[in-house]
């Protein structure tokens, strides 16, 4: 009996998130406008996500920015969280609390304060994309502190004394010894700051050039918009990032299952 | 001269990108509240957001959006992290998944899945505001309280739950009384991560076509108006708020959960 509604509750739950995204994906393959009519099967809505040139460049160029700012975030936390873990008490706190703030805020009101700064108050031009840039940056880089930091309290100290008593640098022993250590918390904290940026709507729209679009930007002004032939090839996009994601997510955790099952299972 | 290198040094830049462009905005934001149009202080802002019927009512209104999506995110999620984290080792895994993936799946896209839904069964949407609104957020932060209460729930001692039922304590006792209350930091990590973005996250009610105001709904307006004045007290507002919350519940809960957002790798 417990069994059952335990079971009873998972598929609700997973029937609540994944019905929807369903739906669209088996509408997205038909001429249908919305759902509820059944129309005739057809690949038109994937025909204009690959061709129409608007779309192309907002999937490109929301991918870029999401690699990119995913990049200076990393070296920025990763080292940010070495320095600090290696730091005086005042100096560890001062960055922790900093660190803490973007984490904790609405996303709306960093996407306001870094534009009244950039924008409004140093005068910087939006179309340089460095406001948007950095907007991501700062959205995304404590979360890559965040996850390097319980790396650096579980590395063993004593090899990289041992690497300095054997004559190596301390610049050589940081990337030879503590690098290779922390690089799980790095990799994870560099795919959050990817993921950050792709699902940011609030930083960009206060900071992105007027002709720069994000897919959360994009999405927003078509569903205010008429245009029904690219709403529905939203469709086909969302459809489009939902198996790329089921894929990678499984690889990874193909790839990475099996060690956490030995280590769980000590 | 030789130039040493010590490994505390490394945290410079990123200290300074923090100094730069995480606290210069946040005194920039409240220089703005506290002066008017013509740069001389005032507390007008602040009296205003007291005053004003209109930003009261969108606060009381938010909370009240807020306090209902929380308490439901919190009644699925929890048997739903529960039942996870009693499953065995090699399903659970599985199933983290299925309920991590929507998290890599742009919000914006997420939302209009829902809303070709919601308007396929209701038609118009703009006949129940409040209850789209919450169903929207509801879907949409789902995960964010399932994980924190998962990943507590699995470093929870499997002892001390064998020890009360061995002492006698049926399931339902054993786990009011060990499971429940040890597991209250996650569910504390999840309130701070659902309530706050279903207070401000007003582009789920955009898609929703909705036109009802939650706290960010003002700032965004505000913003469009060129009100950089009002706008900065508003954020002010939900900063000292967020601010309050983290130090009330900092003792909780492991700062570490805040990473929780990428636990799934």
């Amino acid at each position: 009996m417990k069994k059952i509604f335990a079971a009873a509750w998972l598929v609700a739950a997973l029937l609540f998130i994944y019905l929807p995204i369903m739906l669209l994906a088996l509408y997205s393959f038909t001429t249908s406008p919305q759902l509820g009519t059944i129309r005739e099967f057809s690949f038109h809505n994937y025909v204009t996500l690959f061709t129409t040139p608007e779309l192309r460049k907002m999937i490109i160029g929301t991918f870029t920015l999401a690699v990119v700012s995913a990049l200076i975030a990393t070296v920025l936390g990763a080292s940010g969280a070495i320095g600090a873990f290696y730091s005086g008490k005042l100096s560890k706190a001062a960055i922790h609390g900093m660190n803490h703030i973007p984490v904790i805020n609405a996303d709306v009101v960093t996407g306001f304060s870094i534009c009244i700064f950039l924008i409004v108050v140093l005068n910087l031009n939006k179309e340089t994309y460095i406001p948007l840039v950095i907007g991501h940056v700062v959205l995304s880089a404590p979360f890559v502190y965040l996850s390097v930091v319980p790396k650096l309290k579980q590395m063993d100290e004593s090899i990289y004394e041992a690497a300095l008593d054997m004559g190596a640098t301390p610049l050589r022993a940081i990337v030879k010894v503590i690098l290779p250590q922390i690089l799980s918390g790095i990799f994870s904290g560099f795919m959050i700051a990817v993921t950050l940026s792709l699902d940011d709507y609030f930083v960009a729209t206060y900071t992105k050039p007027a002709t720069f679009d994000t897919i959360s930007t994009y999405v927003v002004n078509a569903t205010k918009g008429a245009q029904t032939n690219i709403k529905t090839a939203l469709w086909a996009l969302s459809t489009v990032i939902f198996i790329v994601v089921v894929l990678v997510v499984v690889i990874m955790n193909l790839m990475g299952g099996k060690e956490k099952d030995r280590y769980e299972e000590i | 001269m030789k130039i040493y290198f010590s490994r505390k040094n490394l945290c410079i830049p990123y200290a300074l990108f923090l100094v730069l462009f995480v606290i210069a905005p946040v005194l920039v934001v409240l220089y703005y509240a506290f002066t008017n149009g013509e740069g001389q202080f005032t507390l007008e802002n602040l009296v205003g957001f007291f005053t004003s019927a209109n930003t009261i009512g969108t606060l009381i209104y938010s909370m009240a959006v807020a306090f209902v999506v929380t308490v439901l995110c919190l009644v699925i999620a929890y048997p739903v992290a529960y039942i996870l984290s009693k499953s065995r080792i090699k399903r659970r895994n599985g199933l983290l998944i299925l309920f991590i993936i929507p998290m890599w799946i742009n919000f914006t896209l997420r939302v209009t899945a829902l809303k070709e839904v919601l308007s396929a069964i209701e038609g118009n949407l703009a006949y129940y505001p409040f209850i789209n609104t919450v169903i929207g957020q509801t879907y949409d932060f789902l995960p964010f309280m399932i994980l924190p209460i998962y990943t507590t729930l699995i470093k929870l001692d499997k002892d001390l739950e064998e020890a009360a039922s061995d002492l006698g304590a049926n399931d339902f006792r054993t786990f009011l009384k060990v499971t429940l209350p040890l597991s209250m930091p996650g569910v504390i990590s999840g309130i701070m991560m659902v309530f706050l973005p279903a207070m401000t996250n007003y582009v789920i009610l955009d898609i929703l076509y909705n036109s009802t105001y939650i706290m960010g709904s003002l700032i965004g307006s505000y913003f469009s108006a060129y009100n950089w004045h009002t706008g900065s007290m508003i954020s002010i507002v939900l900063f000292a708020i967020v601010f309050a919350a983290t130090l009330i519940t900092n003792k909780y809960t492991d700062i570490d959960n805040a990473a929780d957002r990428g636990a799934m790798l």
